[in-house]
């Protein structure tokens, strides 16, 4: 029997937003969610901006805490046992956050101590990573703030998986990026998907990302999960022809970048 | 064990990286905190006056220390918060009471560093002889009040936690107050009346009563050749004032900290900003 490594039931999370001098409105980040994620699977939520996707991935992360509902990642409930689920999650946000005064290496160094892990192994780790995702031996002592944003966010996958972990919470990790980058990266989640069994959740705008990546996606809008499957069980239910357009069908919205209230609320 | 220490040297290794590549404002604060107190001992100098000269010396060394501790761990965290780094901090399995140590550590380091720098800057100024000086006496007062002060700076971190703007700021008006109340190139009876009961307040008062009394400073028997520094159980009160500071405030300004955390996670004032 497949075993479940992310359930979630009736999660929700909502923001407060001041209007004016004193009246306060309650925004709803994610509303009423419910999915599940076998082990060794990858799923992909969808959405636009502002559609909760974030907020999901940072109460999954323990970086927030959500109103009600159920997390359990790996046999561990959240809130509760966010101490064993740090052990056993990576995560890799959109924007790579650094020390960028310091080198990809010394960055590294500092998670693998911060993990309380053996330091040099843990650096020969990440050169594997990193060789495996196209970035040369040579870069690996510049300091971030020389990097592209490709290369950045390299090193950030490779800080995430350093630790090794089971699971593994993408947050647009290819967002940004040029498509040389984009491919590497994707390559490598696939490759690792395989060789490992890890877990992904993967949040991302891009339709032909989740359909090459995912066994099964999720739609996200305005924090509703209106739809999951497979794409072609998504496309065959919203009679479209492609990702896009059964998005679109779904969820009466278009994955354009629009800047939304919800996002600047949780700012 | 193993891992927690390395969690530990995670934070000084961290630390000594971020210094190393920002050495030049590292010696322009450096420079400045020099210049700054040799300005303020060069005022009892120009009196003529070596009491004054050490009240001013001893209020400056002291207040190097103190608020470079304070200071480097408050703004430790603001410095999280501005590169974004703290979600992963906060999400790596490390307990918070490991990571403020490693944080309070590394920021001890450089206290002291910064301390000794200050110290050779005033000889160069003055002609203050340190014979006589409990020494000794010095470092016991400094380590009971570090543990205070640590304290104070885990108090300021929780204002980065909450805002990553309005955080520093805060901690900024928050170690001004304590400069200006605790007496440190005055007595605090020329406060006004109304301000002198917080002077009580602030662990910085008893550390600079005490180090002023085993500098010698106001004792008859000090003269400009030879200071006569009293001996430790002659600040014992200040001591156990200090302790009792320490017992209190190290331990709440964690649980402030474990608090403010969770309101964050709450109301999802963690996202990076800036």
């Amino acid at each position: 029997m497949e075993q479940t490594a992310i359930q979630v039931r009736n999660l929700r999370k909502s923001f407060r937003k001041r209007n004016g001098f004193r009246k306060k409105s309650e925004l709803w980040a994610i509303d009423d969610v419910s999915f599940s994620v076998a082990q060794g699977e990858t799923y992909g939520l969808l959405g636009p901006n502002g559609s909760g996707k974030s907020s999901l991935i940072r109460i999954l992360s323990t970086l927030l805490i959500a109103d009600s509902g159920y997390v359990n990642l790996m046999g561990f409930t959240l809130p509760e046992q966010q101490e064993q689920v740090r052990k056993i999650i990576g995560r890799v946000s959109v924007d790579a956050a650094f020390y960028k005064k310091l080198s990809a290496r010394e960055n590294l160094v500092y998670t693998a101590l911060l993990y309380g892990q053996n330091p040099r192994a843990a650096e020969q780790r990440a050169i594997d990573i990193l060789e495996q995702l196209g970035m040369e031996n040579a870069k690996f002592s510049t300091p971030l703030e020389e990097m592209s944003r490709g290369m950045q966010q390299k090193i950030s996958i490779a800080r995430a998986l350093m630790i090794n972990p089971p699971l593994l919470l993408l947050d647009e990790p290819t967002t940004g990026l040029d498509p040389k980058s984009r491919r590497d990266v994707q390559s490598f989640l696939e490759d690792l998907q395989r060789r490992e069994g890890t877990t992904i959740l993967l949040t991302t705008h891009d339709m032909a990302e989740a359909e090459r990546l995912c066994v099964r996606i999720g739609f996200l809008a305005h924090g509703k999960l209106v739809a999951e499957g497979t794409a072609a069980h998504l496309m065959r239910r919203a009679g479209a022809a492609t990702l896009d357009d059964a998005f679109i069908k779904l969820t009466g919205e278009e994955l354009v970048e629009e800047e939304n209230e919800l996002a600047l609320v949780e700012d | 064990m193993e891992a927690t220490l390395r969690q530990t040297w995670a934070f000084l290794f961290r630390g000594w990286h971020i210094t190393r590549r920002y050495i030049g404002w590292v010696v322009v604060f450096n420079f400045y905190a020099v210049v700054t107190s040799a300005t303020v001992a060069l005022i009892g100098v120009a009196q003529n006056n070596y009491q004054l000269t050490l009240t001013l010396v001893v209020g400056a060394l002291l207040w190097n220390y103190l608020s470079f501790l304070y200071n480097e761990i408050a703004m430790s965290i603001a410095y999280e918060r501005w590169e974004g780094t703290l979600e992963y901090t906060f999400m790596a399995p490390i307990s918070r009471a490991v990571h403020l140590l490693g944080v309070s550590l590394f920021s001890l380091v450089n206290a002291i560093v910064t301390t000794i720098i200050v110290l050779i800057g005033l000889m160069l100024f003055t002609d203050l002889p340190f014979r006589g000086v409990n020494l000794f006496g010095v470092v016991v007062v400094l380590a009971v009040s570090t543990v205070a002060f640590v304290g104070l700076g885990l108090f300021a971190a929780v204002f980065p936690v909450m805002s990553a703007e309005r955080g520093a700021e805060a901690t900024h008006i928050f170690q001004g107050s304590i400069l200006l109340v605790s007496g440190v190139y005055y007595d605090i009876a020329v406060l006004p009346g109304w301000m002198q009961p917080l002077s009580a307040l602030s662990p910085a008062t008893y550390t600079l009563t005490a180090c002023r009394k085993l500098f010698g400073v106001g004792n008859p028997n000090s003269t400009a050749e030879y200071l006569a520094g009293a001996p430790l159980s002659a600040v014992t009160h200040e001591l156990l004032i200090l302790a009792l500071m320490g017992a209190v405030l190290l331990p709440l300004g964690l649980w402030a900290f474990v608090r403010i955390e969770a309101w964050a996670k709450k109301t999802g004032k963690l996202k990076r900003t800036g």
